[in-house]
């Protein structure tokens, strides 16, 4: 019996997936709707599978023949996503009865999802990357168009759908090329490769520069985000709360494990068009929030600006740059939950509002929401004392201990103009003629944005545990 | 051997024959009928280099599943073939350029193709030995790539759990068949006799 020791390693992705059926099965035999008790045991599920993580984290080691990859940087990396997915699948069950799409294979499709995330974190192989990253983004179709009534979530699925293909088929053109060049997709295999090639090989650096193109793709780094405003505005509001975590803390995840991983050697080569990305992220996603009126938008903008800052921690290919990443992720988990369980806040007499203008004078007519947003919005634009600053700090030093001066001073320059738009939001807020009081939200709400809030002040405060474990996930990483 | 260089080229001059009909057919439904001539012909050509799995899953998954159904869908589709054709004359000019740049590339590319001297010795696939190549892949499907196999399956699953989210529609009020409410019913439940009386009618 050698398979046993394997299995424990994938613990979570099993329970994820032996669960997903069952519930598939007792949604398909149940006939009342089961939506909410589905929720329920899925959300159950994602908690053990944390669980799992967490009381008997296992073993650094591989299964499967070398194809998925334990450690605790692929353990630190599933615990956020699965903290992310978690949380959203509670903000969509209570919305989804309100808007009336409540079915019961919505949480099924979440969990789907969220196992493709874990396989691709722990991807250790291109074949093992591109079965994770495809259930993933499959899944997310879904997910996109599910309020398929609706013109505006059916036309958000259909541009995901057709551009993730075209992303996922840059990114298996990529792997082909790398592929053929060092005869193997293992990731160990090719670091070997990578390491004793001559310097210059075009073949392979044209392969590097597809797979990273695919994966900017997929964590919407401009100039591969063309996707995100669209898809952000169309799809179900807490859909788009979960796109805009648990998607990208697996995909940022991927990214470090892949560059920093097989493709190491290779730094000298990657750096530069990673620099490039964060740069243009960096920028355009200050610039182009500035004239958004619809608040999902705006978001999709903040969080394509968010993607930048975390890749210039990966620009900076050092153990330093991986914790960075590592922090930023999670602050950037809970300052959009929070953010985006505020939005889902926006109801008037029962109808959603999606229009910073409809945010006008909250602070006399809600001023709990208003207070959240605001400290949310702060850290955000990284403003001490929120955690958001500490995280921008982090990945900033990391690039400049690498060397990377001038990226760093441009992305302190591209938060400044970000933190134009964060602050006009607050402005918008505190000093303008109230309009229609918004519902009082739901409890799960209220939490999430309480929760999330109050983080940011204590992870400013506090953040030495984050980030030893932090440190400890990159050092797993680049094993240094 | 000359047998079987005279499959080899057999099979290649009708898939090339047939591929081209796929294109130039005006009628769709006979463009599908040479397609399918076009997966035989390279099922075929599987057959001759050795891979005869290969070869029986193109014949029944692509001839057996893909082609009819695209069949089906051409043949509910109701296309115009002369609005199709509309604009012919004009796009040719781009068409012919984008076509002239791309066939110049693929010219330069295969003018100066160098193949690597370790290549030939990996050419022929490594067949083990006494085991047919069907047993071969089930071996490596089931053991080293068993995690990619599942993965795939659980991809497969979400497409179809996908595909029904968003497109079953539930339409009240639609008659079905029930076979056991129908084997249930009985003479009593169904008819009733009435005794009519003479001159008077049921309406009392």
């Amino acid at each position: 019996m050698t398979a046993l020791p394997a299995l424990s390693l994938v613990l979570p992705e099993v329970l994820l997936t032996v669960g997903a059926m069952a519930l598939l099965m007792i949604g398909v035999f149940k006939k009342k709707d089961s939506t909410s008790l589905l929720t329920g045991l899925a959300v159950l599920l994602m908690v053990a599978a944390g669980a799992s993580l967490v009381l008997d984290p296992p073993a650094a080691g591989t299964a499967f023949g070398g194809l998925f990859v334990v450690n605790e940087f692929t353990s630190f990396a599933k615990l956020m996503t699965l903290l992310g997915a978690g949380i959203a699948l509670v903000m969509i069950n209570s919305w989804a009865h309100t808007e009336g799409i409540a079915r019961f294979e919505l949480p099924i499709v979440v969990v789907f999802a969220t196992l493709g995330m874990l396989m691709m974190i722990s991807a250790n192989d291109f074949i093992a990357l591109y079965v994770g990253l495809e259930l993933q983004s499959l899944s997310l179709y879904v997910l996109a168009a599910f309020h398929r009534n609706n013109l505006r979530a059916t036309e958000a699925g259909v541009k995901y759908f057709v551009l993730g293909a075209l992303a996922s088929g840059l990114l298996l053109y990529g792997s082909s090329l790398v592929y053929g060049f060092g005869g193997t997709t293992s990731f160990a295999g090719l670091a070997t490769a990578m390491a004793s090639a001559e310097a210059g090989n075009v073949g392979v650096i044209i392969g590097i520069v597809f797979v990273i193109a695919g994966l900017a793709f997929k964590v919407s780094a401009v100039p591969f985000h063309m996707w995100t405003p669209d898809v952000y505005e169309g799809a179900p509001t807490p859909i788009t709360a979960f796109f805009s975590v648990a998607p990208k803390i697996a995909a940022l995840s991927l990214f470090l494990s892949v560059l920093m991983g097989p493709f190491a050697p290779m730094v000298a080569e990657w750096r530069q068009v990673i620099v490039l990305i964060a740069a243009l992220s960096m920028a355009w996603g200050a610039i182009a929030a500035i004239n958004q009126r619809n608040i999902k938008r705006l978001m999709a903008y903040s969080s394509i600006g968010h993607v930048g800052y975390a890749l210039v921690g990966l620009a900076a290919a050092s153990t330093e740059g991986a914790r960075g990443v590592m922090f930023y992720l999670f602050i950037y988990l809970f300052m959009n939950l929070g953010t985006f369980a505020c939005i889902l806040a926006m109801r008037v007499k029962g109808r959603a509002v999606e229009a910073i203008d409809d945010l006008s004078g909250m602070s006399k007519s809600n001023p709990g929401i208003a207070m959240a947003l605001a400290i949310l919005m702060f850290s955000m634009a990284g403003i001490p004392p929120m955690a958001g600053f500490l995280a921008k700090f982090y990945v900033f030093m990391a690039a400049v201990n690498a060397n990377l001066v001038p990226l760093a001073v441009f992305g302190l320059l591209a938060s400044a103009v970000g933190a134009f738009y964060y602050l006009r939001l607050i402005k918008i807020m505190y000093f303008d003629a109230p309009r229609d009081a918004f519902d009082k939200p739901d409890f799960s709400t209220r939490m999430v944005m309480a929760a999330s809030a109050s983080l940011m002040i204590v992870y400013f405060i506090v953040p030495a545990d984050l980030v030893s474990e932090a440190a400890s996930a990159a050092q797993a990483l680049t094993g240094r | 051997m000359i047998v079987a260089a005279l499959a080899f080229y057999l099979f290649s001059i009708v898939a090339i024959i047939a591929a081209l009909n796929v294109i130039f057919q005006k009628n769709p439904v006979h463009s599908v009928l040479w397609l399918i001539l076009t997966f035989f012909n390279a099922a075929g050509l599987f057959v001759l280099l050795g891979a005869e799995f290969v070869a029986m899953i193109l014949v029944v998954v692509y001839v057996g599943a893909v082609a009819v159904l695209f069949l089906f869908v051409v043949m509910m589709l109701d296309i115009n073939i002369t609005m199709m054709r509309e604009g012919f004359i004009k796009y040719l000019p781009v068409g012919a350029l984008v076509g002239g740049i791309l066939f110049v590339e693929l010219a330069i590319v295969f003018g100066s193709w160098a193949m690597s001297p370790q290549s030939e010795a990996l050419r022929s696939a490594p067949v083990p030995e006494g085991i047919s190549n069907t047993e071969a892949l089930g071996n490596i499907l089931y053991t080293q790539y068993f995690y990619l196999f599942q993965g795939a399956g659980i991809v497969l699953l979400v497409a179809m759990v996908g595909s029904i989210v968003l497109t079953l529609r539930r339409r009240p009020g639609v008659r079905k068949q029930d076979i056991s409410v129908q084997n249930n019913r009985r003479v009593q439940d169904t008819l009733e006799v009435v005794k009519v009386p003479v001159g008077k009618g049921l309406a009392s």
